[in-house]
């Protein structure tokens, strides 16, 4: 099956099938202006994208902005306290009804424009100057529906996702349990079965291709080259501190497992889905060594028992990918957000999270690692975001165009749609993610 | 920490910790903190709390001892090539002064500019500083830095505000 990586010209079904070979792509799938726009048509239509959490609107009226792709949508709080989410373009002529980032709308959207006004689930509610569309083709218009609908919305225990297309696979069948148990496990973490968010997003703005920064959350041999210079320096620093500092011992428990060797990862396990879903630290990860926190952990054995508790507390994975948009970890709690700008500008969002009724000592936990490892000021992100965009300048070249992904390539290892592996360091995590991209970048 | 400062040496301590950073002298500017000293930058408009809540840097003279070191390594991938940067300083204007404890506040709105290679990124943001008078003399205690746009979406920024 030899296909040429050469995509012909202006065909409507264009494939980009042998952009993707078994170990390696082509490096169009990164620095292609074609390839983009056409991930923005059926990638990020059609795959279940998450959107934000529930708990940034709590109340009815409330609303979230999100950009997708190039789709502007909004999350509303209902009166009967369920979340929709919408576009955010008046059905009149396209102007963004909300430009906040987050708000409350009262009982009404009101197009700020020429008036036209919407109930909170987006029915058109009015119109200025009724009598002028007497007679007029406007109620037999998709304008008359009020505030259009993304083709799929879950609220999936506070995680909102939405699959813009109306077209497409239905939520259960798009993530496996085995990915949603990450969700899962964070949620149960709360006493109280709920999660908030913490704070505001670290926003990042980087040159590069979104899927070097997705890769890269599956990437366990990076770290010991990429953050040498971080982990050295939090190393030495830590050497010679007193170890009773609480605040002091929170930032080294969170920087020091950057340096791990090749063998910490390597027995981490790992897993592959369907759809280029995975979760990586299925074992261990560079998380399982904090502190505990007796009366917390005491709080959640009596609500489940020990050693549902103690299992529970004990799946800390490094990242459980929900591919394409978003990266979580149970603990701390947080999700990493990509949105693509363009073939080299993407847009990562971290967002900290923490169990509604849970120690305080859990969001300083959480803040504190979104802080030190996903600002725009971080010394570990640095080198990550150096190395991303010196990629995207770096394959322009000519000599060679394929970015290998052989490591641990076995000639059946899709023979089975999910695998488990006990080595992290297998280039399979990438390798699962392309598999998903063409799934839905097929033009049927 | 009975001896009073004027304004003047207020401000001029001020000038001198940008000038300090513009320059790279940073085990000079280091040692211008107090053992207690505290760095950060908020992300929210209006954010109080630098530990609850994430902040785009909020570090401890443990945590800057760190990022130092860090710039020092050559193998810092992400400082090849070498970063400048240039802060200009409107006025620094004394907000509050406390004598008997030894305290003062300032408030210094600035422009600060970093390039890399031929990438150069300018910023806005008001420094807040809060000084300590001590026995080695003025020392600065907290520094916190209310950047314009916090909440945008942030390139990489590799030197210090």
């Amino acid at each position: 099956m030899s296909q040429s990586p050469h995509m012909p010209p202006n065909a409507d079904g264009e494939s980009v099938a042998g952009l993707v070979q078994a170990d390696r792509v082509h490096r169009d799938i990164y620095i292609s202006e074609r390839v983009y726009r056409l991930e923005e048509e059926r990638l990020w239509k059609r795959a279940w994208i998450f959107l934000g959490h529930a708990s940034l609107v709590p109340n009815t009226g409330d609303y979230y902005t999100a950009e997708i792709a190039g789709q502007s949508l909004v999350m509303l709080r209902q009166a009967d306290g369920t979340v929709a989410v919408r576009f955010n373009r008046c059905a009149h002529k396209g102007s963004q009804l909300l430009h906040e980032r987050q708000g409350n709308a009262g009982k009404f959207l009101r197009c700020p424009y020429h008036a036209w006004t919407y109930k909170l689930d987006g029915k058109l509610m009015s119109v200025p100057l009724k009598n002028d569309y007497e007679g007029t083709g406007l109620s037999e218009s998709p304008s008359a529906q009020g505030l259009a609908e993304p083709g799929g919305v879950r609220d999936y225990k506070g995680f909102v996702f939405v699959r813009v297309s109306k077209t497409g696979p239905d939520f259960d069948s798009y993530f496996d349990p085995a990915v949603l148990a990450t969700l899962d496990n964070m949620v149960a973490r709360s006493p109280l079965g709920e999660l908030e968010v913490v704070g505001t997003p670290l926003r990042n703005v980087m040159r590069c291709n979104w899927k070097m920064y997705l890769e890269n959350i599956n990437d366990t041999v990076h770290p010991i080259s990429t953050h040498e210079s971080a982990a050295a320096a939090a190393g030495n620093v830590g050497k010679s501190l007193p170890a009773d500092d609480a605040g002091t011992s929170l930032a080294m428990e969170q920087l020091l497992p950057f340096g791990a060797g090749y063998s910490f990862y390597s027995d981490m396990g790992a897993k592959v889905l369907p759809n280029g879903h995975s979760v990586l630290g299925t074992k261990a990860s560079i998380h399982t060594g904090y502190a505990p926190l007796p009366e917390y952990e005491a709080g959640l054995a009596a609500l489940y028992g020990a050693d549902q508790a103690r299992a529970l507390l004990s799946f800390s994975p490094q990242n459980t990918v929900l591919y394409p948009s978003a990266a979580f970890k149970t603990s701390p709690s947080l999700i990493r957000v990509l949105r693509p700008l363009g073939p080299d500008r993407t847009l990562i969002e971290a967002w900290a999270l923490a169990p509604k009724g849970a120690p305080q000592r859990l969001r300083q936990r959480v803040a504190s690692y979104v802080r030190l490892v996903f600002s725009p000021m971080s010394v570990v992100a640095h080198d990550d975001v150096h190395l991303f965009e010196s990629q995207q300048k770096g394959l322009r070249s000519d000599g060679n165009e394929w970015v290998s992904l052989h490591r641990g390539h076995k000639a059946d290892e899709t023979q089975t749609p999910e695998l488990a592996l006990e080595n992290g360091n297998n280039e399979i995590m990438m390798r699962n993610q392309y598999r998903g991209w063409l799934r839905l970048m097929d033009p049927a | 920490m009975t001896q009073a400062y004027a304004d003047a040496d207020l401000i001029r301590l001020v000038y001198q910790e940008a000038r300090l950073i513009d320059q790279g002298r940073f085990e000079e500017w280091y040692g211008l903190y107090t053992d207690d000293g505290l760095y950060w930058m908020p992300l929210a408009p209006g954010q109080q709390s630098g530990a609850d809540e994430p902040a785009l840097m909020y570090e401890d003279k443990m945590l800057l001892r760190l990022r130092l070191d860090r710039m020092n390594d050559p193998k810092a991938h992400s400082l090849h090539p070498a970063v400048r940067c240039l802060h200009v300083l409107q006025a620094p204007e004394v907000t509050s002064r406390d004598e008997a404890a030894g305290r003062y506040t300032l408030s210094t709105p600035f422009i600060y500019v970093e390039t890399q290679g031929d990438t150069q990124h300018v910023l806005a943001a008001t420094a807040e500083h809060e000084l300590a008078g001590t026995p080695q003399g003025l020392r600065i205690r907290v520094k916190k830095i209310l950047l314009l746009n916090c909440d945008a979406a942030l390139p990489a920024i590799q030197r210090l505000p």
